[in-house]
């Protein structure tokens, strides 16, 4: 998955606030395990991602991270010894014991694999509307070399991937027959890590000449606030507020064992559309998106 | 003033016995445009990496002599303190790219240089306008096309308008028409801001005629430094090959002086009256259009066989679009067309690599596959397991049998890696070259013309894709020209390479097309059938 620009308002909005609001989404999935509310979370990312023009990104993440989730959803069930209500008893099974399986730690696998699921769209809606190049530029302040050095590592990933279908097409191309000794698979993982080196040098001496060897603290970017960065960092508070309210006043409470407990009355469905709706505001404003 | 003063410079590459420069003196000043010619080896990389700095901070090694660029001693000051006065531009596009949008690459410097971000941008809108880049700044810099990607590190190496730009063969990776592109933006940053330009090529037909002084190097030491003139006169008798195919051409005919581009060498015949008439119209068809200029087919089945190929991507675009193209054996044909035309795409269906999505392909037996980079074939320790003790003899590589591949000459790893898919018990039926000449020197790329004549006339086919005109017209007896995944023509070469603008030689372009002469020497004799009908010179 790669970064493109596009005309959306979380793509307008400057790194360090869609990085504040990605994780205040991603925090609130954290923080809360109480099912409405990682509806809610989850709701308000895939329409985030779908706002933003990424939805096919995010459908292609899911379909990464479902399998995941579903595998915690049916473990959860087999592994957990807690929980009052049995609905199912699978007799008994060598190493683990009695199984049996509660309705609880049915409940209880569903909610770890609808967090999986969130944290990972998080992460995807990330990767897809949050400009490296300025998250880069966001870190140097901190630690240029480390931050480039990850930057940089990052994008050999699909170089190297490069270098090997084309190391493998080459070895395809050889003549039957003429070789000493068909190349074996250390070989080309040796030829693929030289010419890996090879590329690291250039692009090492590139660092080089483009001034990478007289690097100071990188001057602020003096950037004016735009309407979408004041949006979202808005967002980004009242999602934290509302997250904090819901600790302070227990509107989120959930527990899983012994018995299910997961109150779900308008105080709750009103935590979850406040949710909804103080994510998805910000992409109300269609002023200004496209650069 | 000079931006660029090397004295006496000596510098020897760490672990390796003999020097790469030897006593070089030689100054750029303010605003002068300086080719630097040589052949393979001769040292012009190493004394604009000596310009950047590079030599000695990056690469270390033993330097002797002293190298100053806008007043810095290259020995107390790094790369990074260099940049700012010398923006460097190396060969491979893929390389000089470090940031993920093209903004952010150009920008990349002058944070580097702790510029407070109101210069930084105003640097960016300079530099993407200057290079006509700017509307590709939002871009992601992967999905840039090899010319694109060349224009963005020149825009990142002049970001902070540095005062001498060094270039190393910027063009070898490119298309004609992206080539011609990019000397011209240099031409125009060289006239309109001042920004002394070093450029390396080995392609001087390309840049001569914008050059103001030549630098040639053999050897590692300073054999010529002399206006392009003065220079094409030296090169004639010390060094020919370096000569341009239009210096080449009026050497022969006797004509002088040697002219440095099309232009001079037009008017020069123009003023003696011996300017042939275009033997073809300026933007008429060629006679042969696609699937013409087959040789008739004999009793010996066709060598390779393409019929009506298509290669579709999934989700993504029409790569070949009804492709039929027929090689008999013995056949020498040259694949041409711009970056993303399908070359490479159709010569990878040829060898199997790929499957058509329609269509068929049908050979009289095997179809040998020699890539881009020779390197991507040497995986092993030493020459010698990569091909067995005969093949390597009969490639003439017997004597490095004990090397590592990896050291190997440019010219010698791809005489290997032609030898390992030209090897085998069976003899290829087509052999199939994609961009054979990237980099290359021309006695290299004569070399390789030579081979290619040996294995057509030993019955093989042979399809190579290549920008350079000149080499397809040195090897091929037909062209093929793709775009946009359809051939456009396919003919005789002198019928397709004489009649256009960008896929033609030098001499073709100077005589217009007259006589369909590609080569010098063609170019010659046409010259010499004028001046015997009476014209004087």
């Amino acid at each position: 998955m790669t970064y493109r620009r596009r005309p959306s308002a979380l793509h307008a909005t400057r790194a360090a606030v869609a990085c504040a609001w990605l994780a205040a989404l991603a925090g609130l999935a954290l923080a809360f395990e109480h099912p409405a509310i990682l509806l809610a979370v989850l709701l308000s990312v895939v329409a985030a991602g779908c706002a933003a023009g990424v939805g096919r990104e995010l459908g292609r993440a899911a379909m990464l991270a479902a399998p995941l989730a579903l595998l915690i959803a049916l473990i959860n069930p087999i592994v957990s010894r807690e929980g009052i209500t049995v609905i199912a008893r699978g007799g008994e099974v060598p190493v683990l014991g009695p199984l049996d399986i509660t309705l609880e730690a049915m409940t209880y696998g569903g909610v770890l694999g609808l967090r999986v699921l969130v944290i990972v769209l998080c992460a995807a809606l990330y990767a897809a509307a949050v400009d490296p190049d300025d998250v880069l530029r966001l870190f140097r302040r901190v630690g240029f070399r480390s931050a480039l050095t990850a930057t940089l590592a990052t994008r050999m990933v699909p170089v190297l991937t490069r270098d090997s279908r084309r190391l493998a097409e080459a070895q395809r191309c050889r003549a039957p027959g003429g070789s000493v000794r068909p190349a074996s698979r250390v070989a080309l993982v040796r030829a693929v890590t030289a010419g890996a080196l090879d590329r690291a040098v250039d692009v090492a001496a590139t660092l080089e000449v483009r001034g990478y060897g007289t690097v100071r603290r990188a001057a602020p970017l003096g950037r004016p606030w735009s309407r979408h960065d004041l949006a979202f960092a808005a967002s980004a508070v009242a999602l934290a507020a509302l997250g904090l309210g819901a600790l302070v006043g227990g509107l989120g409470r959930f527990d899983a064992y012994p018995e299910l407990v997961a109150p779900l009355g308008p105080a709750q469905l009103a935590l979850g559309g406040a949710i909804v709706a103080a994510a998805l505001l910000p992409f109300a404003d269609r002023r200004g998106i496209a650069r | 003033m000079s931006v660029l003063r090397v004295e006496h410079l000596t510098y020897r590459y760490p672990g390796i016995a003999w020097p790469a420069l030897t006593d070089v003196s030689v100054s750029v000043e303010e605003g002068e445009f300086v080719v630097l010619a040589g052949e393979s080896g001769s040292g012009k990389s190493t004394l604009l990496r000596a310009g950047s700095g590079l030599v000695p901070h990056f690469h270390g090694g033993e330097i002797s002599g002293h190298v100053e660029v806008a007043g810095l001693d290259t020995r107390d000051h790094g790369p990074g303190d260099l940049s700012a006065a010398a923006g460097t531009l190396f060969q491979d596009p893929e390389t000089q790219v470090v940031m993920g949008t093209v903004r952010a690459e150009l920008a990349f410097p002058l944070e580097n240089r702790g510029f407070r971000s109101a210069a930084v941008a105003r640097g960016v809108e300079e530099a993407a306008l200057a290079l006509g880049i700017a509307h590709l700044l939002d871009r992601p810099t992967h999905e840039l096309s090899g010319g694109e990607l060349q224009r963005v590190a020149l825009g990142a190496a002049l970001a902070g308008r540095p005062r001498v730009v060094l270039l190393d063969e910027p063009t070898s990776q490119l298309d004609p028409v992206a080539g011609d592109e990019l000397v011209g933006l240099l031409r125009r940053l060289n006239e309109e801001w001042g920004t002394a330009i070093v450029l390396a090529d080995h392609r001087l037909e390309r840049c001569l005629a914008a050059a103001d002084r030549v630098i040639a190097l053999i050897g590692g030491e300073v054999a010529c430094d002399a206006p392009p003139r003065d220079f094409l006169e030296w090169a004639a008798t010390n060094a020919p090959a370096l000569q341009t195919p239009g210096a080449r051409m009026f050497a022969r005919a006797g004509l002088r002086p040697p002219p440095s581009g099309v232009k001079e060498a037009r008017a020069t015949l123009r003023a003696h009256d011996l300017l042939p008439e275009p033997t073809t119209t300026p933007g008429a068809e060629p006679a042969s259009g696609p699937g013409g200029g087959r040789p008739a087919a004999g009793a010996q089945p066709r060598a390779l066989h393409v019929k009506h190929v298509w290669q579709e991507l999934i989700k993504g675009r029409t790569v070949l679009r009804d492709i039929t193209l027929t090689l008999e054996r013995g056949e020498r044909v040259a694949l041409m067309g711009r970056n993303g035309a399908g070359k490479s795409t159709l010569l990878r269906c040829a060898a199997g690599l790929l499957d058509p999505t329609r269509g068929r392909i049908e050979s009289a037996g095997r179809v040998a596959l020699l890539l881009q980079n020779p390197g991507d074939y040497l995986v092993h320790e030493r020459v010698r397991d990569e091909l067995a003790p005969e093949a390597l003899a009969a490639a003439g590589l017997d004597s490095v049998a004990d090397r590592h591949p990896r050291d190997l000459s440019g010219g010698e790893s791809q005489r290997l890696a032609l030898a390992i898919v030209l090897a085998g018990d069976e003899p290829p039926a087509a052999i199939c070259l994609d961009e054979p000449t990237r980099g290359m020197d021309r006695a290299r790329k004569g070399e390789l013309a030579g081979h290619l004549r040996e294995a057509a006339s030993s019955g093989a086919a042979v399809l190579v894709s290549t920008h350079d005109a000149e080499f397809a017209a040195a090897t091929a007896d037909r062209v093929v020209l793709l775009g946009d995944g359809a051939v456009l023509a396919d003919g005789p070469a002198p019928e397709i390479l004489s009649g256009g603008w960008y896929f033609t030689t030098e001499t073709a372009r100077i005589l217009g097309g007259a006589g369909a002469a590609l080569l010098p020497e063609e170019g010659a004799d046409l010259l010499r059938g004028r001046l015997h009908v009476g014209v004087a010179p």
